[in-house]
């Protein structure tokens, strides 16, 4: 088990450090530097613009000091934004998105989960129908539609939620609606099928015929063996859900962060777009890590050798 | 079986040597086929054109798709011509679609983005297709320390959040349709990869590959004759279901303003220009809304019937 884990860590660190470089050498591949665009600046000033952002010394040296002010969490100023470090407006806004798409997560989470169930129990029934109907709706519908669709029926003509703003709790409901829609839908699929296969499983016929009670033979064998390949949707989820907040955040004014990348990126803020999109790095990862040690850990069957095959 | 034997007993004592007689089976017969025989793919083709969602869906996408090469050439508008008198117009006879914020047509902006979004879409697949047959089927045909290296390298690959790498692409190399493509297939290649190496490991050791081998046929032949043919039914489940992930991730990037620049317009770029005062204009939104939302739902029950009917082991 601790050998798995290092191992996982270990290329978690070595992809962080691929995406880190990778950001740093994109950068200075861009053609001019950020105090071009200004009126006219004397070169004396230049200079020292230049020298205060560190801008004169070799590429190799402000790579290595690059990485060493990322390790203690510095990601150095906003070019935009004067005065303000990155670090500081990364977690200003964050509590925001953090809030919102931990909520978004929670509700996909029992939604999909109980959608998925009612599904397989009632297989090729009325519910069935419906709850696969509105998954494969929820797959294909972008988020940035159904955002936009659900603001304007329940926000503009019907007047029941603020259609901009993130104030009260109610101003939750629709951002979180438009967020969790695509994520339900998977986790539905995925535990409708999983449901499926364990319920024509033998091991449940040998409960069966044990004569063990439904309620048990649910709980203890279906639901936990059915549920397993949720876990796996962990990673992807936290993907699904930073991407989309970006737009929702946008689409309905909140002020988090997905707010903020797309400020810097159509404003060109190289210091903030480096640093949002380590952030944003670091967090996928992680959640991709904890994916696999969870995984492991509910399911014993997986063999620890280092990485699941195919 | 053991109904049978108690059946052979009881009337064992009553059977004469006459009861026997030689009926005489002609082996011949035996070769005789009664009926036509079905190839793989039309014994596919049938179970899919018994799915009639999938059937739906198809005829919708052949209609989006006609839609986006000739719905330009029925209006009279060009897509880039501004109209400064008319603009934000509802729907009319005139402008089918309305009009947006520049007078521009919406009918013939909405599919001329259609098209734009389909070409995203289908060249980005096509990428992912390319590279990852190749990529795929070297690291199964191979497999050991071959496979384990490159399996490792796609690994970190794949780690690295892949929406991240588009943008930070995108940010340097000014957007445009073929970077645009270029950066979503930069890692959008690995998925296919795994599937073609997942069912080149399968297929690699069956009867039909050994006899290939026995006879001769060299690792060309036998990958792209014998292993890559028989791994065909997954490739193209995959290939479908990824064009619309390509379509959403271009429609995602208009939303950052890293999709089609103007004056072109892709779907997801009209439904971005629209948001700003689409409560008051709902038609902007709602065109490019309805065709980009039919043509995932199309793609995505299209691949799920297709799945059905190439592997019917499969729920």
């Amino acid at each position: 088990m601790v050998r798995y884990v290092a191992n996982k860590f270990f290329y978690m660190l070595v992809s962080l450090f691929i995406l880190i470089s990778a950001t740093f050498f994109l950068m200075k591949a861009i053609p001019g530097d950020p105090f071009m665009s200004e009126k006219k600046v004397p070169p004396e000033i230049q200079a020292r613009l230049m020298e205060q952002y560190g801008l004169d010394k070799p590429v190799y040296v402000q790579y290595f000091k690059y990485l060493g002010d990322i390790a203690t969490g510095d990601f150095g100023i906003s070019m935009k934004h004067q005065n303000q470090e990155v670090t500081d407006i990364i977690l200003q806004t964050f509590s925001a998105s953090l809030k919102l798409g931990l909520i978004a997560i929670v509700i996909s989470v029992i939604i999909g989960i109980l959608l998925g169930m009612l599904a397989a129990l009632y297989h090729r029934k009325l519910i069935d129908n419906v709850a696969m109907i509105l998954a494969v709706l929820g797959i294909a519908v972008p988020s940035f539609v159904l955002a936009s669709l659900i603001q304007f029926i329940f926000g503009e003509k019907l007047g029941w939620f603020h259609v901009m703003g993130f104030d009260g709790p109610l101003d939750y409901v629709l951002p979180v609606a438009a967020l969790s829609a695509q994520p339900i839908a998977f986790i539905a699929r995925l535990t409708r099928s999983s449901m499926l296969e364990v319920l024509h499983a033998d091991y449940i016929k040998t409960a069966k015929a044990k004569g063990l009670n439904w309620m048990a033979i649910m709980f203890r064998h279906v639901i936990r063996n059915g549920i397993l390949p949720v876990v796996t949707y962990i990673g992807p989820m936290t993907a699904n859900i930073i991407t989309g907040s970006v737009v929702i955040e946008q689409i309905f004014g909140i002020g988090g962060i997905g707010k903020v990348f797309v400020e810097c990126i159509t404003n060109r803020d190289y210091t903030m777009i480096m640093g949002v999109t380590i952030f944003y790095g670091v967090l996928l990862m992680l959640a991709r890590f904890i994916t696999d040690i969870v995984y492991v850990l509910v399911d014993p069957r997986i063999k620890l050798t280092g990485g699941k095959e195919g | 079986m053991a109904a049978n034997e108690t059946t052979f007993t009881s009337v064992s004592a009553e059977l004469t040597p006459e009861d026997f007689r030689k009926i005489g089976v002609d082996e011949k017969q035996a070769e005789i086929i009664q009926r036509e025989s079905i190839s793989a793919w039309k014994d596919a083709w049938q179970r899919l054109s018994k799915n009639k969602l999938a059937m739906a869906s198809l005829v919708v996408l052949l209609l989006i798709v006609l839609a986006a090469i000739f719905g330009p050439m029925f209006a009279h508008f060009d897509s880039s011509t501004n109209d400064l008198l008319n603009t934000n117009q509802p729907p009319s006879k005139e402008h089918w679609f309305g009009t947006d914020d520049l007078g521009r047509d919406m009918f013939v902006r909405t599919w001329m983005g259609t098209r734009i979004s389909l070409i995203v879409g289908l060249a980005a697949a096509l990428i992912d297709l390319l590279i990852g047959v190749i990529y795929g089927g070297i690291m199964g045909y191979f497999g050991g320390r071959v496979d384990a290296i490159m399996n490792k390298f796609s690994e970190v690959l794949y780690s690295i959040p892949y929406m991240l790498v588009t943008i930070l692409l995108l940010v340097v190399f000014e957007p445009s349709i073929g970077t645009i493509i270029l950066a979503l297939t930069i890692t959008g290649w690995i998925n296919m990869s795994w599937i073609v190496r997942g069912e080149i490991m399968q297929l690699k050791n069956r009867e039909f590959v050994l006899a290939s081998r026995s006879m001769g046929a060299g690792s060309g032949r036998l990958l792209f004759r014998h292993l890559l043919p028989n791994a065909v039914g997954p490739i193209i489940v995959t290939l479908t279901l990824s064009v619309p992930n390509a379509i959403f991730s271009e429609a995602f990037l208009s939303f950052l303003g890293l999709g089609v620049q103007a004056p072109r317009a892709s779907l997801g770029s009209m439904i971005n220009d629209a948001l700003t005062g689409w409560m008051y204009y709902p038609w902007r939104m709602l065109f490019p809304a309805i065709i980009i939302s039919l043509t995932m739902l199309a793609f995505n029950i299209f691949g799920d019937g297709l799945r059905d009917a190439l592997d019917p082991k499969l729920k």
